[in-house]
């Protein structure tokens, strides 16, 4: 067995337990508490299986009939910086949606983008989509606020791109 | 409950768009390769997402809990309070732990403004909840990814909220010199 499947089953072990310590103190502030909790908690699963579902079947259909030549060319870990800035631009410009952009890093890197291309691409997604900062950040807090964090998250996932291209990683 | 319906509406449409562009490009796989390839590529997915179940599991009821036992008043009242290097650290660890979508997440950083945090806590805090919150990562990222990937992926960001918020504090300065407002809220 290899470190990694090793190190995944000890968080897997982690998370229960941390799951039945949070469920006990629920549990001890009151019943309904732990109740609420225990339904809710079982709830968002169900719902959420069929959304993966989909994104991660959808993945392995979009990786295979995208244009791999093109993946290589553009964002392939021959990339470099290059393909680095390219991955944070498009992810800056893929619609939000938990799905959509998950689905697409998966798929590119599937079909042969480089993880420290895929990492950017997902780290800009993840930090300043255009239509998540128009649809929702820009009506919960000052504009001002909005394009400041904006503007000083731009170079964030090259720095995430740069790293994993440094540590050499995943 | 508006919140939680506008949540589940916005979030159901781009499921949509992934899956109807997932029909087309799986039915291009089987006129392109045939049903074996469909099959294949259907049942390697499917693997991964499989093992996956108990962590995403483990995700929602962590979430389902905390949403409980944290309340985000709480978490504004701890996180407003502080200030300098440990206010961002502080505002990373919250931002890491709060579960819950762009409705839940954005109040509590604007709240954190109002209660006199400044703008490197709350960057801090929206970067942190963006690239380390367990939530995501387990529920989402972790099926798509797979485990290496995602640890990975992780490790490298833990730093970046700690940049962001040193960054939007820098350039609040800046903008102050410049005869720019110091109101963020």
């Amino acid at each position: 067995m290899d470190v990694i499947a090793i190190v995944s089953i000890v968080v897997g072990i982690l998370l229960w337990l941390l799951v039945a310590v949070l469920a006990f103190i629920a549990a001890m502030r009151s019943k309904a508490l732990f109740r609420e909790g225990a339904f809710e908690g079982g709830r968002d699963f169900l719902v959420l299986i069929p959304r993966v579902m989909i994104g991660v079947v959808g993945s392995g259909y979009i990786a295979a009939v995208m244009p791999q030549d093109l993946i290589a060319d553009w964002i392939g870990p021959g990339s470099g910086i290059v393909g680095i800035v390219i991955a944070t631009i498009i992810g800056a410009a893929t619609p939000g949606g938990a799905v959509v952009g998950f689905a697409i890093g998966a798929a590119a890197l599937k079909s042969g983008a480089g993880a420290p291309q895929v990492i950017a691409y997902s780290t800009a997604w993840s930090l300043y989509t255009i239509q998540r900062l128009l649809n929702w950040e820009i009506h919960m807090m000052a504009p001002r606020f909005v394009w400041l964090r904006a503007a000083v998250s731009f170079p964030l996932p090259i720095l995430a791109g740069l790293g994993a291209l440094l540590i050499g990683k995943p | 409950m508006a919140e939680s319906r506008r949540r589940i509406r916005s979030f159901e449409w781009s499921t949509a768009i992934i899956a109807s562009i997932s029909i087309a490009a799986g039915i291009a796989v089987y006129l392109r390769d045939g049903a074996d390839k469909v099959v294949a590529i259907l049942s390697k997915d499917l693997e991964l997402l499989v093992g996956m179940l108990p962590k995403m599991a483990a995700g929602c009821l962590i979430a389902a809990f905390v949403t409980r036992l944290l309340p985000r008043e709480v978490v504004a009242r701890v996180v407003g309070s502080e200030s300098g290097l440990l206010g961002i650290l502080v505002a990373m660890m919250m931002g890491a732990v709060l579960p819950g979508g762009p409705l839940t997440i954005y109040p509590v950083a604007a709240a954190f403004l109002v209660l006199g945090a400044d703008v490197g806590t709350a960057v801090a805090f929206i970067t942190a909840w963006n690239l380390l919150g367990y939530n995501r990562a387990l529920i989402w990222e972790l099926p798509f990814f797979g485990p290496e990937f995602v640890g990975w992926r992780v490790l490298i960001a833990l730093p970046l909220p700690i940049v962001g918020g040193l960054l939007a504090r820098m350039v609040a300065r800046l903008v102050v010199k410049r005869g720019g407002g110091d109101q963020w809220t």
